[in-house]
């Protein structure tokens, strides 16, 4: 298989077990088949604490599966590689280093010289709006600004692959439309493949192409749906289209049902 | 002003002009009276001493008096101590303290660090360290002086074992207390091990051991003047051991109010040192 044609991620009955600090054995995915081809943006919804992110942590190689197989651009992965950026859900931005040398800090552990790397950052700061804002520490952000350096700390290093742990999940609403509509725009001209987890479906049919419905935890892929609005999108406009509350619709179907169970489990738990 | 300023928005703002004003005149007012009670509760405990002293009720022998400190300070001061002049006597506790405290610091950092990265350095040393962390290490100070001698290197010694735990123990909660987030986002970013430790570890576990370098220098200190009271040339413990053989006390709690501030300027010039190093800090964020 010739790697220029395999597709950029494939998971293949990808398990994993978690020791439990009680001693017990807790199951986060189980026998997970996905394949994200290059270039696509796929979001995965599920209900919240089902093994989503564990699914992007196997991805990324910052964790192993138990079982099975994790392929990206047909090579099984080992240790944390190169063309990954992560986005993650808390704040992972270096709080002693400035705006720039955040950006900067990628491309400088990957051995860029400095100068370069600097010019880079810039650039990529720009690209965020965040231009002016370079000498500045991350305590001195807002909440999105702060997601704007960890976009641009991200995209500076050209990943081939996105990795997206519910990167906006801690923003006001308005904030994070926004934030969607300059996601879409940075990958637009990069060309990467992205896996977006969310537990929001509105936010994953409005940013992908491909939805991926998570069961209740041990996470494992209950249905895909394929996202057929067209694009260039603007989140806060793409929702009023008939076509996209049908989709919707339908995955909450899907969804709606896993969340039950997830919630009776959760019920069942506090009895 | 710094700019951490901007992040802080003053509550004081938002209020109307003449409010805000007689609230800043409260605040003022209320320091002014913490001030005044501090001094009035210094002179009612210096003079009660004083007068106490005087009039026998407590032995000026064993007890002396605040004046008759104050005469042993300015004495020391103007004709120099029985050792040498005053100043060469601070030095060199100073220069003891400040030698053993850097070692213990660099060591206790070391350490620390490196246990909290490597978990099978810590498997292996850890019950070590324990123990040796519950010997009374003062007592290690005369054996310091037999090994090194009467010189400054038994002092340094005594220093050193004093603030290597504190500042060992800081630096390796430190270390594992590191938010994961940040070392994986490092290590998504290209970060290599040696460099996680450089550029993620350590600098998060700043706080926690600028925390134990404020204790350790106390800590420091304490060593250099316990290996001089025990056996020295020079040296402000000389001096507390001399004057405890020639019966004087004023001597004793002379040399303790001189350490009090030699204490008190290394504590500021560490805070000081602390402010420049965390500038990137949100400056509500505790102190």
């Amino acid at each position: 298989m010739s790697a220029n044609t395999s597709p950029a991620i494939e998971l293949r009955g990808a398990s994993k077990v978690f020791k439990t600090p009680a001693g017990g054995l807790h199951t986060a995915v189980r026998e997970l088949d996905l394949t994200v081809e290059r270039g696509e943006f796929v979001a995965v919804v599920g209900p919240t604490g089902c093994g989503k992110s564990t699914t992007l942590t196997l991805v990324s190689g910052l964790e192993e599966p138990t079982e099975g197989e994790v392929l990206v651009a047909g090579e099984p992965v080992d240790g944390v590689g190169d063309k990954v950026g992560f986005v993650f859900q808390q704040d992972a931005t270096f709080p002693w280093r400035t705006v720039l040398s955040n950006v900067m800090a990628g491309p400088r552990f990957r051995g860029v010289p400095k100068a370069e790397a600097k010019q880079k950052a810039r650039e990529w700061l720009a690209r965020v709006g965040l231009a002016a804002f370079e000498d500045r520490y991350p305590h001195q952000l807002s909440g999105g600004q702060r997601k704007r350096v960890a976009l641009a700390a991200t995209f500076v290093n050209d990943p081939e692959i996105l990795l997206m742990d519910e990167p906006f999940s801690a923003l006001d609403v308005q904030t994070r439309a926004l934030m969607s509509d300059e996601l879409l725009e940075l990958w637009e001209g990069t060309g990467a493949s992205v896996v977006f987890v969310t537990h929001d479906l509105e936010e994953s049919i409005a940013l992908a192409d491909k939805v991926v419905v998570m069961t209740a935890g041990p996470a494992t892929v209950k249905q895909v749906f394929d996202i057929d609005l067209p694009r260039p999108r603007k989140v806060e406009s793409v929702r009023l289209e008939p076509r996209f509350i049908e989709i919707y619709r339908e995955i909450w179907e899907s969804l709606g049902e896993e969340v039950r169970i997830t919630r009776e489990r959760g019920a069942a738990h506090v009895a | 002003m710094s700019p951490e300023a901007i992040s802080a928005p003053a509550p004081v703002d938002a209020l109307k002009p003449d409010r805000a004003h007689s609230r800043a005149r409260a605040a003022r007012r209320r320091k002014a009276v913490v001030t005044l009670a501090r001094v009035l509760l210094l002179v009612a405990v210096l003079g009660l001493w004083e007068a106490l002293s005087r009039n026998k009720v407590i032995d000026p022998f064993n007890f002396s008096m605040p004046s008759e400190i104050w005469d042993q300070i300015y004495t020391w001061v103007t004709h120099g101590t029985a050792l040498g002049s005053l100043g060469e006597q601070i030095w060199v506790t100073l220069q003891e303290a400040l030698f053993g405290w850097i070692l213990g610091v660099v060591t206790g950092v070391v350490f620390g660090i490196a246990l909290g990265r490597v978990a099978f350095l810590a498997d292996v040393l850890g019950p070590y360290i324990k123990v040796l962390n519950s010997i009374p290490r003062i007592v290690l100070a005369p054996i310091f002086v037999i090994w090194f001698g009467l010189g400054s290197a038994s002092k340094i010694a005594s220093a050193v074992v004093l603030v290597f735990f504190p500042v060992f123990f800081n630096a390796f909660q430190g270390a594992r207390e590191v938010d994961r987030n940040l070392v994986a986002n490092a290590r998504i970013l290209g970060a290599s091990n040696r460099r996680v430790t450089l550029q993620v570890v350590i600098p998060s576990a700043t706080s926690w051991i600028f925390t134990s370098l404020h204790v350790s220098f106390g800590f420091a200190l304490i060593g250099a003047i316990v290996g001089e009271y025990i056996g020295a040339t020079q040296g402000i413990g000389l001096l507390v051991a001399q004057s405890q053989g020639t019966f004087n006390s004023a001597g004793v709690y002379a040399a303790m109010v001189i350490l009090a501030v030699v204490a008190l300027v290394a504590e500021g010039l560490l805070t000081f040192a602390e402010r420049r190093i965390f500038r990137w800090k949100a400056s509500d964020s505790g102190h």
